[in-house]
């Protein structure tokens, strides 16, 4: 059972990098618009380069 | 301002809804020139444009309705609040971090619950100690603040027991955890601020969208005037002007206040704040009033009454007596914590004292099992019934073009059984459309169609519409030139030809709305109109009549036009030329009988009226007042959402009690087992999570 030493702590690890990868979604705003981003994929405007940043 | 800075203007598209309508609407607008960028929010049906200065919204307006989309101007200046939406990205942070640790400490509980004994189960405990406590101070903040901010003024809401079991049972827990006990109840008390937060999230989120758009909407006319003094014309606010002033009002611009014409001369169309469908003659002299649209001369106006003594502002007086007397709702949500906030906890402190009474003085037991009371009995389920409801409704209502801008509109919508309709801008549209078009031969409609074109008075636009629709094509004139306030005239094969007012093509005018077409000395025709059917109108009507709802017509037109109207819709109940006053004076005259009344009005003839009834829809046409006094504001030009949304609001009433009854039943199964101390973190955990889901799922039923 001394795994669990290693095995807590790491898995705390990994699901703490999860919640820092939300936190950066939701500052990079990517929930404003989620239909219009669903949506937008469907598009082949901007397939050859990315749009450029406003 | 400075005039670098460019402008930034925001649209709302109510049609937009496919992967097509946001290129087309981005192409089009990048291709305009002047506008440096373009980029739409599908999800709040918006648009956000970067443009030159000079570009104004409707400018931008025109180049979408060019490609066929619908577009309403937005404030930027209240838009900046809804964009940096703080409160909502922090809830939604604290929500990460509850779920996040809820599911790590169920992880160990579960490890727990299936037998770790001794060491391990102390180690786990620990570690969930030391992730939950933390994570609970982070996330729980948002009730902590509220139950604190109501206890100081002695009062109880639902955060209140929120706040207790949460903080009573991390506690317990804790303590229990440093004398190595069997239960611990962290993963209840994170679930608990987990769940909540999500209601709360939901709850946020819907009134969010419905007030920024509301808002937004509302702060929709800039109230600006042009004052001229001497060759000068200056653009200032209307809050500026004082009584004595000249004021220019161009063609299609709205008066900014009360005046006397002393120059310039036109015609005025009344319907917003009257009813009147037919526009009005207005030349030097004419008394005019803040909120009537100048249609085809620019005028000068000497103001009579600024600002607060306007008319429009004693419309605002009116609409304030009618605020006061309307008794106000008390949601069902309310009305469920009233009952359940003291009830939890007598039930928890019964429980306390009952058990230190039958073990003669066991704290520990005894709180354990309070504790235990107090979670499996929080609400849970009570909290996320209604948001999730609502914006399950709110959602489908938005997606039909319905924005609810009240938190109990959906409620009170439920209830109606009397619906009271205005008629010009809501059940018609205010606007003209032809209806002898056949009576005349082909080259009198030409010349018509011609001089008509010249025009932008709403019966020469409808004119040469319906002519070019029918495939007409103009002739030939010379010497085109419209006389503001008359009419159109011109020169056909030599022969004077003019279109416009009767008594200036010298005839007398007939009973229904008309223009008169006069070539050379021959005797003038006359082209009739109707008032325009509003899209879905009459479906709308008709389906509200099909559900057993009362139907009203209460119109400030004439007696004729408010008649046919009646009975091409089927209405058995109508009244014409009615004043503001007497339409609120009706609303209130049939609430007292006991009636739940949905008035339907766009002008602020109709403000007083919204504002008395249970509950009120306006479309998004009308003007920002009567906009602020309705709960609910239809987006687009089509009517027939409206059916649909008394039938959503009953089934969200239904699924809001239905879930009250979920929460309840299981609270019924899972309290006797708390209070005859039978209780363990597994059973909390079930019942929490069990309830949570069904409530949840119940509400996605609507969807």
């Amino acid at each position: 059972m001394e795994i669990l030493v290693y095995l807590i702590p790491i898995s705390l690890f990994l699901g703490g990098l999860g919640l820092l990868a939300f936190f950066w979604t939701l500052k990079t705003k990517q929930y404003d618009d989620p239909e219009g981003d669903a949506q937008r994929i469907l598009s082949d405007e901007w397939d050859d380069k990315p749009r450029p940043d406003e | 301002m400075s005039q670098e800075v460019d402008a930034r203007i925001m649209l709302s598209l109510p049609q937009i809804h496919c992967a097509a309508c946001i290129s087309a609407v981005e192409r089009e607008l990048s291709r305009t020139s002047g506008v440096k960028s373009a980029r739409v929010n599908l999800t709040l049906k918006r648009v956000s444009i970067e443009a030159e200065a000079d570009k104004t919204a409707e400018d931008m307006m025109a180049v979408l309705a060019g490609i066929g989309y619908e577009a309403h101007e937005l404030d930027a200046g209240t838009l900046r609040a809804t964009e940096t939406d703080r409160r909502g990205r922090d809830l939604l942070m604290r929500l990460a971090v509850a779920g996040f640790a809820m599911m790590n400490v169920m992880m160990l509980s579960v490890a727990v619950w299936s037998g770790a004994q001794e060491t391990t189960r102390e180690l786990f405990h620990w570690v969930s100690a030391a992730i939950a406590l933390p994570a609970i101070a982070f996330s729980a903040q948002p009730f902590f603040l509220s139950a604190w901010t109501m206890l100081k003024v002695r009062r109880l809401n639902m955060d209140v027991p929120i706040s207790l079991a949460i903080l009573l049972a991390s506690a317990m827990s804790f303590y229990e955890v440093t004398q190595g006990g069997k239960h611990a109840y962290f993963d209840a008390a994170l679930s608990l601020t987990f769940f909540l937060l999500a209601g709360r999230y939901l709850d946020h989120r819907t009134r969010a969208i419905a007030r920024s758009a509301a808002e937004e909407l509302a702060a929709l006319e800039v109230p600006r005037a042009e004052r001229v003094i001497g060759e000068e014309v200056v653009t200032i606010p209307i809050a500026e002007l004082v009584v004595g002033d000249l004021v220019r009002v161009k063609p299609g611009g709205r008066m900014p206040v009360d005046g006397v014409v002393v120059d310039g001369q036109s015609e005025l169309d009344r319907s917003l704040l009257t009813g009147e469908t037919v526009p009005v003659f207005a030349g030097p002299d004419t008394v005019v009033s803040a909120g009537e649209v100048n249609l085809t001369g620019p005028l000068t106006v000497r103001v009579s009454a600024a600002g607060e003594d306007t008319s429009l502002h004693r419309m605002a007086d009116l609409v304030a007596m009618a605020e006061s007397s309307k008794n106000r709702y008390t949601s069902l949500a309310d009305k469920a914590a009233g009952i359940y906030a003291p009830g939890v906890h007598l039930l928890s402190l019964a429980a306390f004292i009952g058990w230190l009474v039958v073990t003669g003085g066991d704290i520990r037991t005894s709180l354990n099992i309070a504790v235990a009371v107090l979670i499996i009995t929080c609400p849970c389920a009570l909290g996320l019934a209604v948001p999730a409801v609502t914006t399950a409704a709110s959602g489908r209502l938005f997606r039909r073009g319905m924005l609810i801008k009240d938190a109990t509109a959906l409620e009170r919508l439920a209830e109606v059984d009397t619906v009271v309709f205005d008629k010009t801008g809501t059940l018609t549209q205010g606007r003209p459309e032809l209806i002898n078009l056949s009576e005349f031969a082909r080259s009198d409609l030409e010349i018509a169609l011609a001089l008509a074109e010249a025009s932008a008075h709403p019966l020469a636009v409808s004119l040469a519409t319906t002519a070019i629709a029918a495939g007409f094509k103009p002739a030939k004139l010379s010497d085109l030139r419209e006389v503001p306030g008359y009419g159109v005239e011109g020169r056909w094969k030599g022969k004077p030809v003019r279109l416009g007012r009767a008594a200036w093509v010298g005839t007398q005018a007939g009973a229904q709305t008309a223009t008169y077409l006069q070539i050379g000395k021959a005797t003038p025709l006359a082209f009739t109109f109707n008032d325009r059917l509003r899209e879905g109108a009459a479906d709308a009507v008709a389906a509200l009549k099909a559900q057993g709802m009362s139907l009203v017509l209460i119109s400030g037109d004439a007696p004729a036009a408010v008649k046919d109207l009646a009975v091409r819709l089927g209405f058995d109940d109508w009244t014409a030329e009615a004043l503001p006053q007497d339409k609120a004076a009706r609303i209130k005259a049939l609430s007292d009988a006991g009636a739940k009344v949905l008035m339907v009005g766009d002008g602020l003839n109709d403000t007083a009226a919204l504002t008395a009834a249970h509950v009120s829809i306006s479309p998004a046409t009308a003007l920002d007042a009567a906009r602020v006094a309705s709960d609910i504001v239809l987006l687009g030009n089509d009517m027939s959402p409206m059916a649909d949304a008394t039938v959503i609001a009953r089934k969200a009433t239904k699924r809001i009690m239905e879930n009250f009854g979920i929460a309840a039943g299981y609270n019924l199964i899972a309290v006797p087992i708390a209070l005859l101390g039978f209780a363990t973190p597994l059973v909390a955990a079930l019942a929490m999570s069990a309830s949570s889901i069904t409530v949840s799922l119940n509400a996605l039923r609507l969807r």
